[in-house]
C-alpha cells in the first residue's frame, strides 16, 4: 500500500520498511528547539540524572518569548539558560532579539525537506512548509529526546486539503487558513497529519506557506506538511549546503478525509474572540472599536506581511484611538524591512515597532492589554485572556486587515482601504 | 490502578491558557502553580474541587499551547483523572508524562453529570458512576504507557530504566 508523507518519514526515522497509520514507533529526532521554557527543560533533565545531551549538534534553543527579559525571574531563567548552552556546548543558541524560533530556525538553513523535528511549542508545525514532520512536544518529553535523541509517536492518520482558486486582493494565506480553521473547527484536524495541495498554495510563497503550516496548528494539527517543490528547493539551498531528501506521499496514499476548497471568492477573514474556529468574513464585524492593533508573531511577522501593511499605512496616520505594535519576526527581516522603508513607513503612521520576538502574542509584554480593550493581530491565538485582562478581547486577521483597522481604530475590511 | 473522586464538569475546547494562563508560567514550586490552575475558565474552581476529584470535559480539552505546566498545575492540585470525549495531543503526552491518569470516552463525558461520584479502575478499563448506577467501558491504553502513569510520570520511569 501507498504510504503519505508522515508515514515514509516515520518509517525512514523508525529504521522500518513501512509504517502506517496507527501504528507506534520509535523515531530518531533530526533537530530539537526549545526556547526560554529551555529553563523548565533543563531542570527536568537535570533530575532524570543524565550528564550530557545526546547531540548537541541536534539542538537550537533561541529566546523569543520574553524577549529582552521582562522581569528579574525572566532575567535570571535566561541567565540559567545561558549556563546550560555553555555547559553542553551547544554550538546553536539565539540569544535576545534575534527573532522568533519558527522564522529563525528555516532561516539558518536548519529546517530541510525530509526532516523529523520537534520542538518545545505547538507551533513546531511551521517546518511543515518545507516538507518537514514538524510537531510540539512539552518539556519532559523535549527532555527525553536530549537523553538519547529518540522519541515515541503514533502514526498518524492524514487528511488532504486541496485548495485550488487565486489568491485576489488583500486575501492572503492568513484568509486562506482562517477560512479552513472555520470550516475544519479547532479540533477537526487533532492528531492528524494535514498535507496541502492545490493551485493556490503552488502559487504560495514561503512566507505563506509558513502561516499556513502555523496556523494549522489551531485545528489541532499534529503536522501541517507542504510538499516540497522548486519554491522550497531554492529557498532551503540558499540557506544551506547540505543535502536533503523530498519526500512525496505515494499515488495510492490513504488519507483519512480529502477536503476540497476553493478559494477565489472569499473575503478577509477574522477569527473572534474567544476561538480560532469562531471565523467569520470581516464585514460580519466591521465597525467594532480597537485600542490595538499587532503585526506580528511567527504566523504572520515576516517580510511580505511587513510589506502589505507598509503600502496600507504609507502616507497616513494611526486613528488616535490605536496602539499599533509591530515585531518583525527576525532581526534579518527587520534589516530589509528598513531598507524597503516598511519601517520608516510604520514610525511615521505613529505606530511602535519592537524587537524581533513573539513580542504581544503571550500577554507577557510589549502591549499588555486592560479591562475590556479589543486588540486585532496577526498572531494565532485567541483565547480568553491570552494577551492580557481575561476580560480583553482577541480578534484575529491577516496584516491587511490589521493594518487597515489600525487606521480607522475600528475593525476594517482592507478592500475598503481608499489608496 | 483506582481513582476515586467527584466529577467536576466543563465543556468543549478548554485550552492551556485559561488552565494556566501566561502571567503564571515564571512560577516553579508546585503549591504555587496549582494554586492558579483553571483560574480564567473557572475562577470558583477550589471552591467546589477536593483533592482526588475527577475533572470531566468535553472534546479537544488541553488544546493550545504546548505548556506542560497545564498539566503539571492540575497534577499539583490533586486532580485524580481527567475524563473528556477527546484531548488535544500535546495535553494527552503531558498528562501522561506528569503521571496523570487521562482517559477518552464520548460516552463517560456525556452521561456523567456534575458531583457524580466516580470510580475509576484504569487497568481494568471501567469507569463507574455510582450516582447514577452507571458503568462505562474503556480503551486499554497502550503497555508502555501505563508503565509510564505506574511509574508516576516520565522522570521516574527513566530514571528507573536507566538504573538498569
Amino acid at each position: 500500500m501507498g504510504q503519505t508523507i508522515s508515514e515514509k518519514i516515520l518509517s525512514k526515522h523508525s529504521g522500518q520498511k513501512k509504517v502506517y497509520a496507527g501504528e507506534f514507533v520509535d523515531a530518531d529526532i533530526d533537530l530539537a528547539m526549545s526556547h526560554d521554557n529551555t529553563v523548565l527543560i533543563s531542570s527536568i533533565f537535570n533530575e532524570i540524572g543524565v550528564k550530557k545531551v545526546w547531540n548537541p549538534d541536534k539542538i537550537v534553543i533561541v529566546l523569543d518569548h520574553r524577549t529582552p527579559a521582562n522581569t528579574s525571574k525572566t532575567a535570571e531563567n535566561h541567565k540559567i539558560i545561558r549556563e546550560f548552552v555553555k555547559k553542553q556546548q551547544i554550538p546553536h543558541f539565539f540569544d535576545v532579539g534575534g527573532g522568533i524560533c519558527h522564522q529563525l530556525l528555516p532561516e539558518n538553513g536548519f529546517v530541510r525537506p525530509g526532516m523529523l523535528i520537534v520542538g518545545s511549542d505547538s507551533h513546531t508545525t511551521t517546518y511543515g512548509a518545507f516538507g518537514v514532520f514538524g510537531t510540539g512536544i512539552g518539556a519532559t518529553d523535549m527532555a527525553a529526546v536530549w537523553t538519547n535523541g529518540k522519541l515515541w509517536f503514533k502514526v498518524p492518520e492524514t487528511l488532504r486539503f486541496n485548495i485550488s482558486g487565486k489568491l485576489s486582493r488583500y486575501i492572503s494565506a492568513k484568509d486562506v487558513v482562517l477560512y479552513i480553521i472555520g470550516k475544519i473547527g479547532a479540533d477537526g484536524a487533532n492528531y492528524k497529519a494535514c498535507e496541502f495541495y492545490g493551485k493556490c498554495i503552488k502559487n504560495m510563497s514561503i512566507d505563506g506557506r509558513m502561516c499556513i503550516s502555523n496556523q494549522a496548528m489551531e485545528m489541532g494539527a499534529k503536522v501541517a506538511t507542504i510538499p516540497p517543490d522548486k519554491k522550497t528547493v531554492d529557498y532551503v539551498a540558499s540557506k544551506v549546503n547540505v543535502k536533503f531528501d523530498v519526500v512525496y506521499s505515494d499515488n495510492d496514499a490513504e488519507y483519512e478525509k480529502i477536503y476540497s476548497f476553493d478559494i477565489t471568492d472569499i473575503e478577509p477573514q477574522i477569527a473572534c474572540p474567544n476561538k480560532v474556529d469562531n471565523v467569520k468574513p470581516v464585514r460580519e464585524v466591521e465597525g467594532t472599536e480597537i485600542n490595538q492593533a499587532v503585526l506580528g508573531s511567527c504566523t504572520n511577522g515576516r517580510l511580505e506581511d511587513l510589506a502589505v501593511a507598509a503600502e496600507i499605512l504609507k502616507g497616513k496616520k494611526l486613528s488616535k484611538n490605536v496602539r499599533m505594535i509591530i515585531v518583525p519576526a527576525s532581526r534579518q527581516i527587520y534589516l530589509k524591512a528598513i531598507e524597503k522603508g516598511y519601517i520608516r513607513a510604520f514610525l511615521s503612521a505613529g505606530a511602535t515597532v519592537v524587537n524581533p520576538g513573539c513580542g504581544p502574542c503571550l500577554g507577557l509584554h510589549q502591549g499588555v492589554l486592560a479591562e475590556d480593550e479589543v486588540v486585532i493581530s496577526s498572531t494565532n491565538r485567541n483565547f480568553k485572556g491570552r494577551m492580557g485582562s481575561p476580560n480583553s478581547k482577541i480578534f484575529l486577521g491577516s496584516p491587511a486587515t490589521v493594518a487597515a483597522s489600525a487606521l480607522n481604530g475600528e475593525i476594517t475590511n482592507p478592500r475598503d482601504v481608499i489608496k | 490502578m483506582i481513582i476515586k473522586g467527584k466529577a467536576i464538569k466543563y465543556g468543549d475546547d478548554v485550552n492551556t491558557d485559561v488552565i494556566i494562563p501566561g502571567r503564571y508560567l515564571y512560577l516553579t514550586k508546585s503549591a504555587e502553580l496549582a494554586s492558579h490552575a483553571m483560574e480564567d475558565l473557572d475562577p470558583d474552581f477550589f471552591k467546589k474541587f477536593n483533592r482526588g476529584d475527577i475533572i470531566v470535559a468535553g472534546k479537544n480539552f488541553g488544546c493550545g499551547s504546548s505548556r506542560e505546566q497545564a498539566a503539571m498545575c492540575l497534577k499539583y492540585a490533586g486532580v485524580g483523572a481527567i475524563i473528556a470525549k477527546s484531548f488535544a495531543r500535546i495535553f494527552y503526552r503531558n498528562a501522561i508524562n506528569q503521571g496523570l491518569p487521562i482517559i477518552k470516552s464520548s460516552e463517560a463525558a456525556d452521561f456523567i453529570k456534575n458531583m457524580d461520584d466516580l470510580e475509576i479502575d484504569l487497568y481494568a478499563t471501567t469507569i463507574k458512576d455510582k450516582t447514577k448506577s452507571l458503568q462505562f467501558e474503556i480503551q486499554p491504553l497502550p503497555i508502555f504507557i501505563r508503565e509510564i502513569l505506574d511509574d508516576g510520570g516520565l522522570i521516574y520511569n527513566l530514571k528507573k530504566k536507566l538504573r538498569r
